[in-house]
């Protein structure tokens, strides 16, 4: 019994520290710069299929900085289309979405399905660096958490710069960056080249983890991605941009240990996709819901006293 | 220093609500003037601003400013020879952001990479602490926290942190309450004094329009129709203006706000 509490726990964290990092790029692109980044799904699929690939060709690491690379080409692309070519951020998504999803399967070869079974990945890579000792069966915990941390102290020390100042800015006030004499246009680019180059982090990663790509490996991570960082608004909402970084890991780990026990207790699977869209929809409309309220209920009441009369 | 000829800005071409907003306007700005100006609503004052600080490119004419032809330089790029404020004190600051990060956006020091240094926050503290409104002791909270008056001199103080060529006041105290309005109006003309800047300021205050500054700029349906300095001006009384205004437009100055204040 308590093993497999143990086992549903270390599932969710390794799962939610990987999608974590799909969660810290929507941190970025969606809470600082306030863009809702629609391309995340393409993007994730991209990451997944370009980091296998280069690691089925022989190279773990330089699969890493590929899948990277991808997505901050794929990011690039997004943000060059909204702000030089006059297309509205959320269309300019989708666009780049739908595009990528020919561009992935070209890139996993015209196959929409890439086996890694027998490859070299950061994670065989780690797990044999931790034979024979105690760390051992905890070798993807590790390489997520070290992915985790690297761009948990990236964040924080980068919002804190002055080009994450103008970035957050964009997000706040496109007006005054314009003002301090900073061009919004590049504050957009380089954040959503950098929001993107996590996003295909995080679809490498989990691909590598489970040792296959297929090409719906990203499908609705955007809004998986958002319910978990509106769940870990919940958790920790203000503060040190550090700590809310925190408070989104918090939240993709929340979000894949209630999935997980969800699971445990015979929800079908296929269900992943509803519960996550509910909890989008509940985190942004619940708020909003419990502003029109009071007008709701006096309508209500106002209609009533009429009828009364 | 500032010299804008012959600008024409027409909104809407070739719709029934086409209107010219700047017609033909020229207007040379001496180093040191301080420009008030008044006009009726949808005169062309905002409009003006807008054009010299490159909201929109002027469909006709060029604008010069201290010698650099800057007719067709993006609004972000101006910026760093101008500062500017507007009506709406929420307009100048990132209210998700502390006082501190703000004012370090303003200052811009260091490369992209730098962060707050030691030496810019004692000098934040320093310049807030002039504001006397306690919010050097507040360097980490939101700016969203502040009230409007606050803002809007926190505002006033990233304008002027790097001291621009020309500074631009589009009715910056019209949303503020009588007394807030008045201490951000003798701050303003605090910082502009001391600071030596070259100003232009919109007010819907025919007093304070011949009270402030040394110069004032009338205008009407996109065009400027008279311009004072000098002993004339010194002698003007806002009766004087309002019939100046009657003969040169032929009709009667009508600005919502300015019945509010001057009877």
């Amino acid at each position: 019994m308590l093993e497999s509490v143990i086992g549903i726990g270390q599932t969710a964290l390794e799962l939610g520290l990987i999608s974590s990092l799909t969660v810290l790029a929507l941190f970025l692109s969606y809470t600082m710069l306030n863009v809702c980044d629609l391309s995340t799904d393409g993007c994730f699929t991209l990451g997944a299929a370009v980091g296998a690939t280069v690691a089925i060709s022989g190279h773990p690491y330089l699969s890493i900085l590929a899948a990277m690379g991808a997505g901050m080409l794929s990011g690039l692309i997004t943000a060059f289309l909204q702000t030089k070519c006059g297309i509205d951020s959320l269309l300019a998504g989708i666009i780049v979405n739908t595009g990528l999803y020919s561009v992935n399967i070209a890139v996993m070869g015209k196959s929409s399905l890439l086996n890694m079974n027998k490859t070299r990945t950061v994670f065989s890579e780690m797990k044999l660096l931790l034979k024979d000792t105690f760390l051992e069966k905890q070798y993807k915990l590790i390489v997520a958490v070290i992915a985790v941390a690297a761009v948990v102290i990236f964040l924080s020390v980068f919002l804190r710069t002055k080009l994450g100042l103008a970035i957050r800015a964009t997000g706040n006030n496109p007006d005054m960056v314009r003002s301090s004499s900073i061009n919004p246009v590049f504050t957009t680019i380089v954040g959503l080249c950098i929001s993107n180059a996590f996003t295909g982090l995080s679809g490498c990663l989990l691909a590598q983890s489970q040792r296959s790509v297929n090409i719906d490996i990203g499908t609705g991570m955007v809004t998986i991605a958002l319910a978990s960082l509106l769940i870990g608004r919940v958790f920790i909402g203000k503060g040190r941009i550090g700590l809310r970084a925190v408070g989104a890991v918090i939240g993709a780990f929340v979000f894949r240990l209630v999935y997980t026990i969800a699971l445990r207790l015979d929800m079908p699977a296929f269900m992943l996709k509803l519960v996550s869209s509910v909890i989008v929809i509940i985190a942004i409309a619940g708020p909003y819901l419990k502003k029109q309220f009071p007008i709701i209920k006096r309508r209500f009441m106002h209609r009533h006293a009429k009828e009364v009369d | 220093m500032l010299s804008v000829q012959n600008v024409t800005k027409i909104f809407g071409v070739g719709t029934p609500d086409e209107k010219k907003a700047l017609d033909n306007v020229s207007l040379e700005v001496n180093d040191g003037d301080f420009i008030s100006i008044i006009g009726a609503n949808g005169a062309g004052k905002s409009t003006l601003f807008n054009a010299i600080a490159g909201d929109f490119y002027t469909d006709d004419g060029k604008i010069v400013l201290g010698g650099q032809d800057i007719t067709f330089m993006p609004s972000h790029k101006r910026a760093k020879f101008i500062g500017r404020l507007f009506q709406d004190p929420m307009r100048g600051s990132a209210p998700g952001m502390s006082i501190e990060e703000n004012l370090a956006l303003a200052a811009g020091h260091g490369g992209w990479l730098s962060t707050v240094s030691k030496a810019d926050k004692k000098l934040f503290r320093e310049k807030l602490s002039l504001l006397d409104m306690g919010l050097e002791d507040r360097m980490q909270q939101p700016v969203g926290l502040l009230s409007g008056g606050q803002r809007q001199a926190l505002t006033l103080m990233m304008a002027t942190l790097n001291a621009p060529k020309i500074l631009l006041l589009d009715e910056h105290t019209a949303a503020l309450d009588p007394g807030t309005a008045e201490k951000v109006l003798s701050l303003t003309e605090d910082i502009i004094r001391e600071n030596r800047i070259t100003c232009l300021m919109i007010t819907h205050n025919m007093q304070s329009a011949l009270d402030l500054g040394t110069r004032t700029i009338m205008m009407d349906r996109g065009k400027i129709i008279f311009d004072t300095s000098g002993e004339e001006r010194k002698s003007l009384t806002v009766p004087d203006l309002l019939k100046k205004f009657r003969e040169l437009s032929g009709t009667e100055l009508d600005n919502d706000r300015m019945l509010l204040t001057d009877k």
